[in-house]
């Protein structure tokens, strides 16, 4: 049986752990709120710059000098995989949940005989995906010196996958990251980026021209061609701050478990703590009692 | 004047103005071109420079880079990488950071470095350019 004093240890070190979770939760909370709000606040240019890059898609897929960064390279032989996850660990499934998924895309490509390569944005990722995968991984990005995720950061991961593109390193883009369905969920997902007409969701909704038509300065492959990568950019973009949103919900929901989980066991120890003292002040009293009778 | 013009200014991290105002002048790849209300559909790369927002006599001037114009029936819509409103641009800093942008261009190491530098000048150089005006 332990001692009085091993117990009370234990229960300090307990309520202190529980500090810091319950404090680490309150920072997820407030973390979250922000990375909402820059989700929220980047989703009107994200709609507007959908909306005409479906416009001018439609207009210009047919067309034979379309750019291969919208209709593709005509081929589907090699896959990049952007795999997008938080730099931290402490969000309960967050990280795993997305390099399964990963994980799954990559044997099924495999499966299919295609060229697989990947590119992992977050520490998390690279260090879980490098087990199994670490021959396919061509670059990892840590963004945990950044304060913020701003268009910049974007910037920096569509410049890299372009050149990929323009030196024919892979045909299809994939991002994998997660989506941020509530605080308490998060699906991983798998989207494509490039060709980016396989991107433009059908859903859309299309400005109503009244059937006149648009004029364009200088002309619409120039425009397209100065759209599509902004583009690339913006949904690039989207996924990492929906990411961080994520991230910050799971850490919240696992650091709320957690604190829970250490309140239940401070009970428990208290249980035992006072049992105890009860015990020996019980053996205690019966000493001295059976002390004072022998005289 | 009857009709107003809605006028939307997005960035990448947020919505930087909506509302209905008189006219906006926007430079464009071609020219600076107005903007009023019923104007036909219309769409247009954008040049570094400022975009003049005309309403009830006040002229307010944003500075924008690298962007992205489209005017529909619904409104004029300014998908803008970069804007800050000209009032808030401070001069000493601006001639410094330019200084400082010339500097690296001469002093970059590699071509990759040197592009980006002089992005930056020309970025700096149009922002002087919409002060002094």
């Amino acid at each position: 049986m332990a001692s009085l004093k091993d117990l009370k240890n234990r229960i300090d070190s307990v309520k202190s752990t529980q500090k810091i979770t319950k404090a680490m939760q309150m920072v997820a909370a407030a973390k979250l709120r922000r990375a909402q709000e820059a989700a929220e606040a980047a989703r009107p240019y994200a709609q507007r710059m959908a909306a005409v890059m479906a416009n001018l898609s439609t207009a210009m897929s047919g067309t034979p000098g379309a750019s291969p960064l919208l209709v593709g390279t005509g081929k589907s032989d090699a896959y990049l995989l952007v795999v997008m996850t938080a730099d931290r660990g402490l969000c309960g499934g967050f990280n795993t949940n997305i390099v399964k998924k990963a994980r799954e895309r990559v044997t099924a490509l495999k499966a299919e005989g295609k060229d697989v390569k990947i590119i992992c944005v977050g520490k998390k990722g690279a260090d879980q995906l490098k087990r199994n995968f670490a021959s396919l991984i061509v670059d990892k990005m840590d963004l945990s010196a950044e304060k913020t995720i701003s268009g910049a950061t974007a910037a920096r991961i569509g410049d890299k996958i372009r050149l990929m593109f323009e030196n024919g390193e892979f045909d299809v883009c994939e991002l994998v990251s997660a989506e941020f369905v509530s605080v308490i969920s998060q699906k991983p997902r798998a989207k494509v980026l490039i060709p980016a007409i396989d991107a433009i969701d059908e859903g859309v909704e299309r400005p109503d021209l009244g059937g006149a038509v648009y004029d364009a300065e200088p002309d619409e492959e120039t425009i397209l061609n100065v759209l599509l990568p902004r583009y690339a950019d913006t949904v690039i973009l989207s996924a990492l701050l929906e990411n961080v949103a994520g991230e910050m919900g799971a850490k919240m929901a696992a650091m709320d478990n957690a604190t829970r989980n250490a309140g239940e066991l401070i009970d428990k120890l208290n249980l035992v703590y006072n049992r105890t003292r009860q015990a020996q002040i019980t053996t205690e009293l019966t000493e001295i009692i059976s002390g004072a009778e022998a005289l | 004047m009857a009709d107003k013009l809605h006028f939307d200014l997005v960035s990448p991290e947020r919505r930087l103005f909506a509302g209905d105002v008189d006219q906006v002048v926007v430079p464009g790849e071609e020219g600076d071109f107005g903007v009023l209300p019923n104007h036909a559909p219309f769409m247009s790369v954008i040049r570094a420079g400022a975009i003049t927002v005309i309403d009830g006599g006040t002229e307010t001037r944003t500075f924008i880079h690298g962007g992205f114009a489209e005017v529909t029936p619904a409104g004029l819509t300014i998908l803008a990488e970069e804007a800050i409103a000209v009032a808030d641009i401070d001069a000493a800093k601006l001639s410094q950071d330019l200084a400082d942008a010339r500097e690296d261009v001469t002093a970059a190491k590699s071509d990759e470095e040197r592009e980006q530098a002089s992005v930056l000048v020309a970025k700096y150089e149009a922002m002087q350019a919409v002060v002094a005006h």
